[in-house]
């Protein structure tokens, strides 16, 4: 199985990219005196007006060879994380171990402290009741692959993460309401500014813009 | 999400899940602005105004309790359980309707709970709340609440697992940890929304420290959606385990009454009985005060009727086949529990619950009747009523008179055990009002995924 999260040729959001970056000119929302000359590009943004565009548009950005692409949607799309190739995760695997610890963290527990810490003859059962112990290794089991699965999404998905680049966008905010965007990051191997821009404008955006660091 | 996305085979497809022409837009800001820029209702001020009221008393009650003991309530030997086991059981069973629709209702794909998660989900967790208050306090000493955990202490105690009652502590616990994260991650992406939307710059830093830096990114949503299943699917054994283990406080007690193996899916099917029906009250008003009725539309109001209906008759059954057992049994004492239930002192209950249990909700089963807001709004009310009612058949009818009658004996409620429940009914209502001011109560970027416009089109 292709592990997707571990494979870096398919890209990770959430890294300012190592490569030097691509000089554009800097936000005019900056008084003069404080613009840097350059500054350093996270990716560029197209933005589409409705789901069935950003799909397209993202298979073909994705058959264009670049990879270190994503897609932003106020719903999750499915076709979404297809087109960008995106298809494994490992978080199924992190619930499972975690399920599995829980119970056998719960059942041992009880053994543990049923037959060796604390013995207490009831009714002359056996220390280690072990249908007794059922419920609670269930329940515990729940519990930890439950903790598991809402953890293990949220360190997968590097949340909390105040900042990043992509809010600096324009219209972004509008990501959570009825706007679709699709960025090439500029850690891209194949990124090359003035090329992505021009591919970009040719998948039919509404808008296409640089997002910076 | 590749099926046509309003409409279900199999079912009527006249009375849609979303009003026509919702769009991703119009669903978002109609949501949000109930939360961000709607004027408090004068209704939510007279609503919260009660509950707070009813909070007080909570807490006078808790303080008398504490500082004078248990002796309070009427509960007494041979009636060691009443008010506070009918109440927890009671509280926790309308907990279990919000699960069901959250976890149940996703991994059957059944697309009209969309409108209902969210707000039954919170239910879930206030009942949750107010039904832990009760096995706490009655514990006598909450503050050495920390004996019932295996934490390693200098008196050298451990728990005793063989108990039910400890088998309680870890199901009540999980129960509330998973309802309360479930309900978290799905805000998630309306915490972000309401962040994006709102123009008051505290609330945008409550919301997005809430939103943790959602911005719907395809890999996350990916993963989310991932997580958001995996956890319906250990939610759904979760929920029936809870109402089992409940069960199991009594069934494996050999008190004529309890000692029974239809217990667990009885109670089961009795929690999301009286879960619907909350459901169902609370919904109904809500949906007219907040114009709602494009979001939650009459094919909610009529499947949730026809789950209480389908619960109701599960129950019945099991009424029948406890009498039934009761005399098939051969067991003296059996026998005499469901005479004693049908005849005795009590007997004015047992008729009442079966009158507000089996035969009301039979109105269901007429069209006229399960499209009547009205109507539906009293059966919740009288169902709700009727499973507390069978609660207390159980514990107190099967409690007063047991064996030897020579240690016979009467139960009657005080003043105190009265004000207690009224108080958890605040309590409830007071989370449930700050609920719908401060949250959004149906799920945002749910129902987007229902709307038409939400299909994705490809060549």
């Amino acid at each position: 199985m292709a592990d997707d999260d571990k494979d870096k040729t398919k890209g990770r959001e959430g890294e300012v990219p190592e490569s030097p970056g691509h000089p554009v000119s800097p936000s005019p929302r900056l008084p003069a005196n404080r613009r840097p000359a350059t500054i350093p590009l996270y990716g560029v943004m197209a933005q589409f007006d409705n789901p069935s565009e950003l799909v397209a548009a993202a298979r073909r950005t994705y058959e264009a060879g670049y990879r270190r692409i994503n897609g932003y949607s106020p719903y999750p799309i499915e076709e979404l994380w297809e087109a960008i190739g995106f298809h494994h995760t490992r978080l199924p695997v992190i619930v499972l171990i975690g399920g599995i610890l829980g119970g056998l963290g719960g059942f041992f527990m009880q053994y543990y402290l049923s037959v060796w810490e604390y013995p207490i003859n009831v009714g002359g059962k056996p220390f280690n009741s072990w249908p007794a112990f059922i419920p609670i290794t269930f329940e515990m089991t729940i519990l930890c692959a439950a903790l598991a699965a809402i953890f293990g999404m949220l360190a997968l998905n590097k949340l909390p993460q105040p900042y990043h680049p992509v809010f600096n966008a324009p219209n972004f905010a509008l990501a959570t309401r009825d706007h679709f965007f699709l960025v090439i990051e500029a850690n891209d191997a194949r990124f090359n500014h003035d090329e992505v821009v021009q591919f970009m404008k040719s998948l039919g955006p509404t808008e296409v813009s640089d997002v910076e660091v | 999400m590749s099926e046509t996305p309003h409409k279900e085979v199999g079912v009527h497809t006249t009375t849609p899940v979303v009003g026509p022409g919702l769009t991703f837009a119009s669903v978002t800001d109609k949501i949000s602005s109930l939360v961000l820029k709607r004027k408090t209702p004068l209704w939510w001020f007279f609503g919260f105004g009660v509950s707070f009221i009813l909070v007080q008393v909570l807490l006078l009650t808790i303080t008398h309790l504490l500082f004078t003991g248990i002796g309070i309530w009427g509960n007494n030997v041979p009636v060691g359980w009443a008010f506070d086991i009918i109440n927890f059981v009671w509280w926790i069973g309308i907990g279990h309707a919000g699960t069901l629709i959250s976890a149940i209702l996703l991994l059957l794909r059944q697309k009209w709970r969309t409108s209902i998660n969210r707000f039954a989900e919170a239910m879930t967790l206030f009942a949750v709340a107010s039904a832990g208050l009760f096995p706490l306090l009655h514990a006598g000493r909450p503050w050495v609440l920390y004996w019932m955990f295996p934490i390693p202490n200098t008196m050298g105690l451990w728990p005793q697992f063989r108990s039910p009652l400890m088998w309680d502590v870890f199901a009540i616990s999980t129960y509330g940890t998973v309802s309360a994260l479930f309900w978290f991650i799905g805000l998630i992406p309306d915490f972000a929304t309401l962040r994006d939307r709102t123009r008051s710059k505290p609330f945008q830093i409550i919301y997005g420290l809430l939103a943790m830096g959602w911005r719907g990114s395809a890999r996350h949503w990916h993963r989310y959606e991932m997580a958001y299943l995996l956890l319906a699917g250990l939610a759904t054994p979760l929920v029936l385990s809870v109402h089992t283990i409940v069960s199991l406080d009594f069934a494996s007690g050999v008190i004529p009454g309890w000692h029974a193996t239809i217990f667990p899916p009885y109670f089961v099917a009795g929690a999301i009985y009286a879960g619907f029906a909350m459901v169902l009250m609370l919904t109904i008003p809500l949906r007219k005060f907040y114009g709602l009725e494009d979001f939650i539309t009459m094919r909610h109001i009529q499947n949730m009727a026809k789950v209480m209906l389908a619960t109701g008759l599960i129950v019945a059954y099991g009424y029948m086949m406890e009498a039934f057992f009761g005399w098939y049994s051969g067991n003296l004492y059996e026998r005499f529990m469901i005479y004693n239930r049908m005849t005795g002192p009590y007997g004015w209950v047992y008729w009442l619950l079966i009158l507000c249990n089996v035969l009301a909700p039979q109105l269901i089963w007429f069209k006229r009747f399960r499209t009547n807001l009205v109507v539906l709004f009293i059966l919740s009310i009288i169902v709700s009523i009727g499973m507390w009612l069978e609660r207390f058949v159980i514990i107190v009818t099967s409690l007063h008179r047991d064996f030897l009658p020579s240690s016979w004996g009467m139960y009657s409620p005080t003043g105190w055990d009265f004000s207690m429940f009224l108080g958890t009914i605040g309590l409830f209502f007071a989370l449930l009002f700050l609920f719908i001011r401060f949250l959004p109560i149906i799920s945002i970027f749910e129902m987007r995924t229902i709307l038409p416009e939400a299909e994705v089109e490809e060549e």
